[in-house]
């Protein structure tokens, strides 16, 4: 069952089109991550769910029930910002109760139900406390149980870490997913970090300039990426010109630029055509440095030389030049990384490999 | 020793202006019939016969109530109005905000005569209630001034926040908003408090015949006699429209102290 249900929205500024006919639908308990670079309009389609926003056209239904006219204080969202919105004139205990009381709720249950969400959310003692006498991170976390006290349908959530310093971000990642899973709430969750995404999401939305560019689990919009904007957005790519040869088995035969003939897993290559231009996809981390004189054991193998090394502690990010072509290269350290100008044999696995139709 | 020089022109203009001041308070308390040096002893004898002189007794209550009232319409007018044009962008906004400041920047003389001839117009006679409507007109934008620079600093999902937790936009306001302006609001009212119970301009064009503000009392005892009583109600005055205003920022200062500021 899905929980909500977008179908066709649009959304129209004046003449500015920030969010393209879209359609959407999120799974009963699930984390789906709304996730594209600033400005592709993940807030402006969140704030529609939210019913801070009314849609140009289409329908948002949210547990079976029409929701375009409902006003935002009577669809029982809970609603988490980047900058917190505590109530800086209440207390924190004042601030999670805040819900409850227009849910009519007895004193007593609210008073538990308070405590409970706060326990949740490891802040047992600050009830008393201000907001602006908590840190960043603790004000989040009392967001948080501020919007889930009210068991809310959906829990959305925009770039609710962005405001914290990387190592409590990291921390909270882990914290918020925990409490997501304990609690099952549906979750919508905006962020222009991939590594949040992927980290955190059962289904992953990338969105591009106001379009949905693709939707599948983390691993599938990794690995097998809808377009090379996905390909690029998700950490590095090499994406390469080449040509379509035919099928052969559930694989398709393609030339590619530098490479020469790569079969690629046909699950891998759903949308291309069985002949004409193509693009070949390859993750930074699946290509390979070795030294020329190692076998190839079922690898394709060019030669290369390394132009530039960008030394990363575990891993090693390296920028080869193989004939015309400048590729990026991340591999995990196994001894010593190879030095700027030295001459490598770059390696690809074909099943490591993703093919695009050309643009 | 340029600085010097400044220093002692600095001092010489805040004697030049707080000076009368001073001479006023200090006389107030004199014992002798004139309302002038030299003192002949310490007394509050002036204050006695302030207290029991009825003409100024109505004008101090017609004033209060004056301003009082001018201060409950136009904190409620400059509220909706800073609302309105900060959360609701209404169309023409920008007018509207400059149509609401320009009592500010024209001159009150100017103002008063205008409003005057355009009642003579209209053929409407003058009365208590016009006299209030005039003192709503110039205190408005200190109020709407105010308000919607506290307004301005309210971010928007604070009530974003409290509109998905369930409150209606009226609860929203009551519960969340008017609570964090409410400095703004009390110091909004206080301005025009203050400015309406000082007024003397506008009021002697506005006011009807027998109907005579604090002001416009003393502006009337002055044409008589300089009775020591003057002296007085002038330092009553002084304390009122300092004293009204730094209570109100000591309890704004306390608001604030509350949520945590
Ligand atoms: N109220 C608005 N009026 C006009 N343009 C807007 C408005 N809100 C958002 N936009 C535009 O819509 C686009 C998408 O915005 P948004 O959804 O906030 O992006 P993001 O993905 O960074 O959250 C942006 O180009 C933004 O400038
Ligand atoms: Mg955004």
């Amino acid at each position: 069952m899905s929980s909500v249900i977008l179908t066709d929205i649009e959304k129209h500024f004046g003449d500015f089109t920030a969010v393209y006919k879209t359609s959407l639908e999120i799974p009963d308990g699930s984390f789906v991550t709304l996730l594209g670079p600033s400005g592709c309009g993940k807030t402006t389609t969140l704030r529609m769910v939210a019913g801070l926003l009314d849609p140009s056209k289409g329908e948002i239904r949210i547990k079976d029930r029409r929701v375009n006219d409902v006003p935002i204080h009577k669809r029982n969202l809970g609603l988490v910002f980047q900058n917190y919105a505590l109530f800086p004139h209440k207390t924190i205990a004042e601030n999670v109760a805040f819900g409850l009381k227009y849910r009519g709720v007895a004193k007593e249950d609210a008073r538990k139900r308070v405590q409970d969400a706060l326990e949740l959310v490891q802040l047992p003692s600050v009830g008393d406390r201000y907001p602006k006498q908590l840190s960043g991170g603790q004000q989040q976390r009392i967001a948080l149980a501020r919007a889930i006290v009210i068991e809310p349908d959906v829990l959305l959530l925009d770039e609710p870490l962005s405001a914290l310093d990387a190592n409590l971000r990291e921390d909270m990642r882990v914290e918020l997913k925990r409490i997501q899973e304990r609690i099952g709430v549906t979750t919508i969750f905006v962020t222009h970090d991939q590594s949040e995404a992927l980290a955190m999401s059962d289904r992953i939305v990338v969105m591009s300039a106001g379009r949905v560019e693709q939707v599948g689990p983390p691993e599938e919009v990794y690995n097998t990426p809808a377009s090379e904007f996905v390909a690029n957005f998700l950490g590095a790519s090499n994406i390469m010109d080449a040509t379509v040869l035919g099928r052969e088995g559930d694989d398709l035969m393609l030339d590619v630029d530098v490479f020469g003939r790569v079969a690629v897993p046909g699950r891998k290559a759903a949308d291309v055509a069985s002949e004409g231009p193509a693009k070949m996809v390859l993750r930074a981390e699946k290509l390979l440095l070795t030294n020329r004189d190692e076998p190839a054991d079922g690898t394709v193998a060019v030669d290369g030389t390394v132009e530039a090394v960008d030394y990363q502690g575990q891993a090693v990010r390296y920028f080869v030049r193989a004939g015309d072509r400048q590729l990026q290269a991340i591999n995990m350290i196994d001894e010593h990384p190879f030095d700027e100008g030295a001459p490598v044999s770059l390696r690809l696995r074909p099943r490591d490999c993703a093919a695009l139709p050309a643009t | 020793m340029g600085w010097q020089l400044i220093r002692f022109w600095t001092l010489l203009v805040y004697l030049f202006m707080f000076l009368p001041v001073a001479v006023v308070v200090l006389l107030s308390f004199n014992a002798s019939q004139f309302g002038s040096f030299p003192m002949t002893g310490f007394s509050i004898r002036w204050f006695v016969e302030l207290a029991q002189n009825e003409a100024i007794l109505r004008a101090f209550r017609t004033s209060m109530i004056l301003g009082a009232l001018t201060a409950l319409i136009s904190t409620t007018l400059g509220v909706l109005a800073s609302l309105a044009l900060v959360r609701y962008r209404v169309p023409g906004s920008n007018l509207i905000s400059t149509l609401l400041i320009a009592p500010i920047l024209v001159p009150e003389v100017v103002l008063a005569v205008a409003l005057l001839l355009f009642l003579n117009f209209m053929s409407i006679n003058k009365s208590f209630a016009l006299l209030l409507f005039g003192h709503v007109i110039f205190t408005l934008p200190f109020v709407v001034l105010v308000v919607q620079a506290r307004l301005v600093a309210i971010r928007r999902d604070i009530e974003e926040a409290a509109l998905s937790l369930g409150a209606s936009p009226v609860q929203t306001f009551f519960e969340v908003t008017l609570p964090l302006m409410l400095p703004a609001v009390l110091a909004g009212g206080l301005f025009a408090f203050t400015i309406s119970f000082d007024d003397i301009t506008g009021t002697l064009f506005w006011k009807p015949g027998g109907v005579e503000t604090v002001p416009t009392q003393i502006f009337a005892m002055l044409r008589n006699s300089i009775s020591p009583e003057i002296n007085a109600l002038g330092t009553v005055m002084i304390v009122l429209t300092v004293g009204l205003p730094l209570l109100g920022a000591a309890i704004a200062r306390q608001l604030a102290r509350k949520s945590g500021g």
